[in-house]
């Protein structure tokens, strides 16, 4: 049950692009139509679950403060935090290289429609920001922390899919010149998120 | 080596911001303050200068496949720097930044520079290129800071600006600026006012 809170929480009260605004650069240049931007929302979806609770047990092994005794009891005042950043961002390039040769691998067709985002993934602020947020909360093991990587990503597969189909609309419609492009789009993420903001306070 | 264009195109017909959409998450989370939004816009900067410089430098050492591993890790070098300078010198600000001061790594301005820029130039250029684009960054933050601080909270940089009268003849602090979605609105209407002033940086969706 705690664990469907999580998800649910994830999805949409911490929603990674209206609540943080954290991969809005693909968000706002990929979504142009629904069909590639649900399989950019996949690609995401899919990174975050893998790439969360690795860096969960990186995290918790190797980095917090006196996360070292489980080798050596003298080390449990080593606190090598500051390493957090540069260790989260290789282990993430990383395992975006290692899902790219195991999905061409194993299923092309997969590899074939999520393509060229892979790569990109790696770079996207929403994939470091949510593995940031699990440090910063504190999780009790890895089933909650994979559940939040799960959440985060499906919110924000969600959220592309939804721009991607107003803009898709929004071609149709008359549009001030200056606003036309990007100038709309950042306009209509703004209300979605305000409409998102209802949700803010649920506790379930 | 042209100086001035390299610094001072970045902050209008080539802003990173408003006309090529890069770095937008980290510029809207921190923009409901003044205060967070000028530390922010500083380290961008400073991140964006030095990273284009030792890219460059390195440029003809980096085999091209792994270059992103590369960038990555010196651009996550600076950032860690500037946390660390951060936690022991601003720390209440670093905890309003909280995480986002970790993103600098993955903010788009400082990859797309390095790309676009950096493994293209010399040294001096890159840094300068990186200098102007930071302040382009910067200038866009602390505009929508500006407002929004202005209009939600009445104050700037903490010290009230509307003056009490305001309030008592019934003037009300606008809630809504505060909350982030804001941001995007604020941004969005920067960049209507700007397109619309110059007409040849609209787009044309319909085709």
């Amino acid at each position: 049950m705690e664990y469907l809170n999580l998800f649910i929480k994830s999805v949409f009260v911490d929603n990674m692009i209206f609540a943080y605004f954290l991969g809005m650069c693909s968000y706002l240049a990929v979504s142009k139509t629904v069909k590639t931007s649900a399989g950019l929302g996949l690609a995401v979806t899919f990174v975050l679950v893998v790439t969360v609770p690795v860096n969960y047990l990186i995290n918790k092994y190797l980095l917090s403060p006196g996360a070292l005794a489980w080798i050596n009891p003298n080390w449990a005042s080593i606190d090598l935090s500051f390493l957090t950043y540069i260790l989260f961002i290789a282990i993430i390039a990383a395992i975006v290289q290692i899902l790219e040769m195991i999905i061409e691998t194993f299923t092309p067709s997969l590899y074939s429609a999520l393509g060229i985002f892979l790569p990109l993934i790696a770079v996207n602020c929403a994939i470091l920001g949510c593995s940031l947020f699990m440090q910063e909360r504190n999780f009790s093991n890895v089933g909650e922390a994979a559940v939040f990587g799960l959440g985060s990503g499906i919110g924000w597969l969600l959220a592309i899919v939804a721009i991607a189909a107003i803009r898709e609309k929004l071609r149709y419609s008359k549009i001030p010149k200056g606003l036309e492009g990007v100038g709309i789009s950042f306009i209509i993420t703004g209300l979605m998120g305000i409409a998102f903001m209802a949700f803010m306070g649920f506790k379930l | 080596m042209n100086v001035k264009k390299l610094l001072i195109e970045p902050l209008r017909k080539t802003n990173p911001v408003t006309v090529l959409v890069l770095g937008i998450c980290s510029c809207l989370a921190v923009t409901a303050k003044l205060k967070p939004a000028l530390v922010m816009g500083a380290s961008v900067t400073i991140v964006t200068a030095f990273s284009n410089l030792i890219i460059s430098l390195l440029r003809k050492g980096i085999p091209s496949r792994i270059r992103i591993i590369v960038q990555l890790v010196v651009v996550a070098t600076f950032v860690i720097l500037i946390d660390q300078f951060l936690k022991a010198f601003a720390y209440d600000v670093s905890k309003q930044l909280s995480v986002y001061v970790g993103l600098i790594i993955t903010n788009c301005i400082i990859m797309g520079r390095l790309e676009a820029f950096a493994l293209s130039h010399g040294p001096g250029e890159s840094f300068l290129d990186g200098l102007g684009n930071g302040l382009g960054y910067s200038l866009i933050l602390i505009i929508v800071a500006f407002f929004r601080e202005l209009l939600g909270s009445g104050t700037l940089l903490g010290y009230q600006v509307i003056p009490q009268s305001f309030y008592e003849a019934g003037y009300q602090n606008n809630g809504l600026m505060i909350l982030p979605p804001m941001a995007l609105i604020v941004v969005g209407i920067i960049i209507w006012i700007q397109r619309t002033r110059h007409p040849e940086m609209q787009e044309n969706d319909k085709k």
